[in-house]
C-alpha cells in the first residue's frame, strides 16, 4: 500500500474496523512512519475527548410521555367515529350488493321460467286439439268470446291482409294467470299470440329470444304484454308484430 | 420504549434544538411503531436510528429552504479547511459546551456519522445501514468530519488561551 492509501485506513484502523491482514501493514507502516503516526495519535485523542465530553441526552420526560400517547392512539385499530362510519358503509354497501345480485338473479330466473312456460303452451297447444276455443277468423266473434272469461279485453286483430290469419283464441294458464291467447297462421305455421295486462304502461319494442328451436317476441303496448310465439322465422315473426303493432 | 434516549440524543445533535429534537423523535416513534410489521432485521436499535435520521433530514431539508444553507456536497465538504498545523494537539480536556458547539458547526451529514460513532458507538456497517450510503462513504465521511472537528476544537482552544 502506498502512503496515502495507509492514510485513507488510520480511521478504521484505529476505530477497530481493519481485518486482521490489513491492521499489521498499517502497524508495520506506523512504525516508519512520523506523519501517519501523528494522525493516528490525533485520532486517537480526539475520540478520547469526545468519549470523555460528548454530552448524550435523555429523552425529556415530555417527549417520554407524548410518545407513550402518540403509540396509545396508534394502538387502537381506528377512531370509533371512523370505524362506526366504516361499518355502516360497508355494511350498507355489502347488503345493496346482495339485494342488487337477488333481484338481478331472481328476474333472470322469472324470465326464463316464463320463457320456458310460453314455449311449453305453444307445443301443448299444439299436440292436444286444443289450438283454439273459438274457431272464427273473424276478429269480431273472437273478441266478444272473452267477454266474460276474463278481466281485460284483449285486442284482436285481423291480420289476413298482411299474410297472418287469424285463427281463433282460447284461454291459456301462464305463471299463475288467465291469459288470452290468439293463434294466427303464416302458411303452415301456428303463431300463439299470449296477452295478459301488464304491470307498467310503457310502451317497450318487441324484444326477441329463442328457446328450443322457437323464435319469441315479447314487447308491451297499450298497458298489455304480448308474447309471440312460433316455429316460424324470427324476421317473419318480427313481421307479424310490426303488422299487429302497427 | 427502547432506545429513546439514544435516538432524542441524535436527533438533539442533528436538529440542534431540543423542540425539533423532540418532534422528530415523536413522529419517529409513531412511524417505528406503525412500520414494525415490516421490519425484519435484528439490530432494531439501528432500525430505529435509521427512522430518527430520516425524519431529521426531510426537517433539515425544509429548514434549508429558509436558511442559507447549501446542499451537502461529499467533495465539497471533504476539501474544505486548510490543513490543520501539525504541531497544534488538543493537549487538554475540553468541557461539554465547547465540544457540542464544535459538533454542532459540522454539516450534518459529518454530525450524523460522528454521533453515531462517538456517542452511539455504531460499527461502520451500522452506520451505512442506518445512513443508506456504502461503507466506503462512512469512511471516508468520518475522517473528514474528525478532521474538521479537530480543526474547530484546536481554533476554540485558540481563542481561550
Amino acid at each position: 500500500m502506498t502512503h496515502e492509501e495507509i492514510r485513507e485506513l488510520i480511521h478504521p484502523y484505529v476505530d477497530g474496523e481493519l481485518d486482521v491482514a490489513n491492521g499489521r501493514e498499517i502497524e508495520q507502516h506506523l512504525r516508519g512512519c512520523d506523519d501517519c503516526r501523528r494522525l493516528e495519535q490525533r485520532v486517537r485523542t480526539l475520540r478520547t475527548t469526545l468519549r470523555k465530553s460528548l454530552p448524550s441526552y435523555s429523552a425529556p420526560t415530555k417527549l417520554k410521555r407524548s410518545v407513550r400517547t402518540g403509540l396509545r392512539n396508534e394502538a387502537r385499530p381506528a377512531r370509533p367515529f371512523l370505524s362506526a362510519w366504516l361499518l355502516f358503509a360497508t355494511g350498507t354497501a355489502c347488503a345493496l350488493l346482495i339485494l342488487a345480485f337477488a333481484f338481478f338473479q331472481n328476474a333472470r330466473a322469472t324470465r326464463d321460467t316464463l320463457t320456458d312456460e310460453l314455449v311449453s303452451n305453444h307445443i301443448r297447444s299444439l299436440l292436444a286439439t286444443h289450438l283454439v276455443d273459438v274457431v272464427s277468423s273473424d276478429q269480431h266473434t273472437v273478441k266478444p268470446w272473452f267477454d266474460g272469461k276474463i278481466d281485460f279485453a284483449p285486442e284482436v286483430r285481423d291480420l289476413s291482409s298482411a299474410g297472418f290469419p287469424l285463427e281463433g283464441g282460447r284461454l291459456d294458464y301462464l305463471h299463475g294467470h288467465t291469459v288470452v291467447a290468439l293463434v294466427y297462421r303464416r302458411n303452415k305455421h301456428p303463431i300463439n299470440l299470449f296477452i295478459e295486462p301488464a304491470a307498467t304502461r310503457d310502451h317497450t319494442d318487441p324484444a326477441a329470444s329463442t328457446r328450443r328451436g322457437y323464435n319469441l317476441l315479447h314487447w308491451t303496448q297499450n298497458g298489455m304484454d304480448y308474447w309471440a310465439v312460433s316455429d316460424l322465422n324470427a324476421a317473419e315473426l318480427r313481421e307479424f308484430a310490426a303488422h299487429f303493432t302497427s | 420504549m427502547p432506545h429513546l434516549d439514544a435516538a432524542f440524543s441524535l436527533a438533539r445533535f442533528l436538529m440542534r434544538n431540543e423542540d425539533d429534537a423532540r418532534d422528530v423523535v415523536q413522529e419517529a416513534a409513531v412511524r417505528a411503531f406503525r412500520f414494525y410489521g415490516s421490519f425484519r432485521g435484528e439490530n432494531s436499535r439501528a432500525w430505529f436510528f435509521s427512522i430518527v435520521r430520516n425524519v431529521c433530514f426531510t426537517a433539515l431539508k425544509r429548514h434549508r429552504v429558509d436558511e442559507t444553507n447549501v446542499e451537502f456536497d461529499e467533495e465539497l465538504h471533504g476539501a474544505a479547511g486548510p490543513a490543520v498545523d501539525p504541531g497544534k494537539e488538543i493537549d487538554r480536556e475540553l468541557d461539554r459546551q465547547t465540544v457540542r458547539a464544535a459538533i454542532e458547526q459540522l454539516p450534518p451529514e459529518f454530525r450524523e456519522v460522528i454521533i453515531l460513532r462517538e456517542l452511539e458507538e455504531c460499527s461502520y456497517k451500522e452506520i451505512a445501514d442506518i445512513a443508506d450510503v456504502p461503507i466506503g462513504t462512512v469512511m471516508s465521511r468520518l475522517a473528514r468530519a474528525r478532521q474538521q472537528l479537530h480543526q474547530i476544537l484546536c481554533e476554540s482552544y485558540e481563542r481561550e488561551k
